[in-house]
């Protein structure tokens, strides 16, 4: 946009003014249409930034032309605008899947029945009675569904209250279990999986890095790609969880419903998720960003250490990761059983905050207005990333590796293809509507009528027409 | 042996598909999203396929294995005929989607154009038809097992890899001459389309005599090839500049619409 355009002129000029008598074409073509001269390379030597050369004196001619390209561009701009965020949203999502169905596919203890159950779904699946087994499944949907809307009061309950300080200490444990435990465990399955031997001194010191880094990724600072990275890896491996310890039945009762629950919750002007977003709007805090996977907003979690009075609000966002209220209860004795004990309700928590957050414009203005060495806003396009919910990771992730583990690569592949339509519809709603939607009914409705659709209709027939190699 | 086979038939088979995906579209977020609508559309084709096959097998009589086979001949026309159709609603869609923009934005020209539209839908439909019809072979492929022990063919893997690579690039081809004829109202190259796709499908029903399926296929891809470049707006002249690197013009990646 315009500050690009100044932006590149300035360092063009900034970069020809001290060697006047070396000019490569292109900024010199830069020059000549700017100020021209070691004049203009002057005056362009004494700008900081981009937006502030607006009002210097050469600029006479600029202006009209500078507020043109605007205009012309903004249309265009907000089209691939919106069409970079969708790729910015799929990448990360494609990688989640890709991640739980190559870990499905090959280790086989996430698709392994032990019989083991979350405490949150008591009722067994493998009954005698096709009747008794739907009945079992739909009151596991409900007690798991009755579970996600009080934890999710309670944590509404809390922000309003401002109890910062236990939402913090509530995520920061859940994160440390995911971080920690999950892993250790998966990394065992691994190493079983392809008999690598490993003494546990090597995986302890793995295991301690890998988990460190990874709180202070996501609940300090970190390199933006590393935070995305680890977030992208938790979600993976909550999906797995859920995979491996929800019967079969339940787990699609309860994605269905999830996704019903999660379409009131943040449009039905008394729903939980929107008295959260509404009442985080009023604060101008930013909604918990630390549980939320960003596609920019590094910056967000700097904030964390400014000594401003009333950011410790800020504190308690960049540490938002719902823990599950399981924790409080003995860790040992549950731990093999409770690990659903690390249930969706705290990542129902923010997979609703889709969308640009209005906030950020006047905290990033403090910022800059922060003496400590910050490099300017000058992207303004790539500011206002787009944010998805951690919990729109793990479900969709959950139902892609569902659908490889119990179906073929076609029921993998139409279910992926079906996710990745129904968050780009998402986000469409979400560029015309622009304000926070929820990321889970559409994409999972998809991935539902499609996963049910291939495994029964499609993949006979596609079958079939490989038996005999009909190409159609 | 199983995984040299697996992934030389994977490259076969996606090979140039991927390698067009990494070069003109992955670097356009609009294009990827186009690709993968344009696929999610040949999906429901086929979801609607198979809904019928599938109703008419419950309906039939399932001892008898040449009804079976008739009902099967029956789908893969009926399969193709709706694909087609798809394209056609793919393409309304897109030019409805079009005007939208335009009437939204003071800028005359689109971000896409219509011939970027084609080749990229094109592309989106083969990539997800070659991927129905051969990632389950491909994975049967790594697993154990001895190819047509049973005294079928030996070359089920290769030929079908070879098949798949065919399909997607006929898809991409034509994708770029049916859009291209629904814009200048020429339904007969429409009809030339489909017919061609029709003709391609059933030459498969006489694998595994991979001699007379693949040959004819590779020969209707060469022309659908060359039928597409013309109607792309390509032509001799432009393909010597190209391949002399003196028109940066000509290569899609710089494509502006006119």
């Amino acid at each position: 946009m315009a500050n690009n355009a100044e932006d590149i002129e300035n360092s063009m000029e900034t970069n020809v003014s001290p060697e006047p008598t070396q000019q490569p074409q292109e900024p010199g073509g830069v020059r000549a249409r700017s100020r021209g001269g070691d004049g203009g390379g002057g005056g362009g030597g004494s700008n900081g930034s981009g937006p502030e050369q607006n009002g210097q004196p050469p600029a006479a001619a600029r202006p009209p032309r500078v507020v043109e390209a605007e205009e012309d561009e903004d249309e265009e701009l907000t089209l691939k605008y919106g069409a970079k965020h969708v790729i910015m949203l799929f990448v990360p999502v494609t990688l989640c899947m890709v991640v739980v169905v190559a870990t499905i596919k090959s280790v086989s203890f996430y698709t392994q029945n032990d019989g083991q159950r979350l405490i949150y779904t008591p009722f067994p699946e493998d009954t005698d009675t096709v009747g008794q087994r739907a009945v079992n499944s739909i009151l596991n949907a409900t007690i798991m569904i009755t579970v996600i809307i009080v934890m999710t009061l309670v944590l509404v309950l809390l922000y309003k209250y401002r109890c910062y300080k236990v939402i913090q200490g509530w995520l920061f444990l859940s994160s440390l279990l995911l971080l920690f435990f999950f892993s250790y465990i998966y990394l065992k399955e691994v190493f079983k999986t392809y008999n690598v031997a490993m003494d546990y001194f090597t995986l302890a010191v793995i295991i301690w890095n890998f988990g460190v880094v990874g709180m202070m990724c996501i609940h300090w600072k970190g390199p933006l790609r590393l935070q995305q990275a680890y977030l992208i890896m938790i979600s993976a491996l909550m999906a797995l969880v859920f995979i491996k310890y929800l019967p079969e039945w339940t787990a699609w009762l309860i994605l269905a419903v999830i996704s019903v629950y999660d379409l009131l919750a943040v449009l039905c002007p008394k729903g939980p998720l929107r008295i959260l977003v509404e009442t985080a709007q009023e604060r101008n805090e930013p909604i918990f960003p630390a549980l939320i996977y960003s596609s920019t907003m590094v910056w967000l979690v700097n904030m964390a250490d400014t000594e401003w009075p009333k950011r410790n609000s800020t504190e308690a966002a960049t540490a938002q990761q719902e823990a599950p209220e399981g924790v409080t209860s003995p860790a040992p004795s549950v731990l093999s059983q409770d690990d659903g004990g690390f249930n969706p309700s705290w990542v129902n928590q923010q997979q609703h905050q889709l969308g640009p957050i209005q906030s950020t414009e006047d905290t990033r203005r403090e910022i800059q207005q922060m003496p400590s060495a910050r490099p300017p806003v000058d992207d303004d396009d790539e500011e206002r990333g787009v944010k998805l919910g951690l919990g729109d990771f793990i479900f969709y992730s959950m139902l892609v590796g569902k659908a490889s583990a119990s179906g073929d690569w076609n029921t993998t592949l139409a279910c992926f293809v079906a996710i990745l339509i129904g968050l780009c519809l998402t986000l469409l709603l979400l560029a015309i509507f622009k304000k926070a939607l929820p990321a889970l009914p559409i994409s999972i409705f998809f991935g539902l009528v499609f996963y049910f659709a291939t495994d029964n209709l499609v993949q006979p027939f596609m079958d079939r027409l490989a038996l005999h190699q009909f190409y159609i | 042996m199983t995984a040299a086979v697996f992934f030389g038939c994977t490259f076969i088979a996606f090979g140039p598909a991927i390698a067009l995906f990494l070069f003109t579209i992955a670097r356009d977020p609009l294009r990827v999203i186009f690709l993968i609508a344009g696929a999610f559309f040949w999906l429901v084709s086929l979801l609607l396929s198979s809904l019928v096959w599938f109703i008419s097998v419950q309906i039939s009589n399932k001892e008898s294995a040449a009804q079976q086979k008739g009902l099967l001949i029956f789908g893969v026309v009926l399969s193709v005929l709706l694909q087609e159709t798809f394209r056609f609603g793919y393409y309304k869609l897109l030019k409805k989607a079009n005007e939208g923009l335009l009437t939204l934005s003071q800028e005359e020209t689109m971000p896409i154009s219509i011939r970027q539209l084609a080749y990229v839908s094109g592309l989106g439909f083969g990539f997800m038809s070659g991927a129905f019809s051969v990632v389950n072979i491909l994975a049967d492929s790594v697993g154990p097992g001895t190819i047509g022990i049973h005294g079928d063919s030996q070359h089920y893997f290769l030929s079908s890899a070879f098949m798949t690579l065919a399909i997607i690039l006929l898809h991409m081809f034509w994708g770029v001459v049916f859009f291209d004829a629904c814009e200048k109202q020429r339904w007969w190259a429409v009809a030339a389309v489909v017919i061609s796709h029709l003709i391609v499908s059933c030459l498969t029903f006489q694998n595994p005599q991979y001699v007379t399926s693949l040959v004819p296929t590779y020969v209707i891809l060469f022309l659908m090839g060359i039928w597409a470049f013309y109607s792309a707006g390509g032509s001799l002249r432009n393909l010597k500049l190209c391949l002399t690197c003196k028109d940066k013009d000509f290569l899609l990646a710089n494509h502006r619409p006119r």
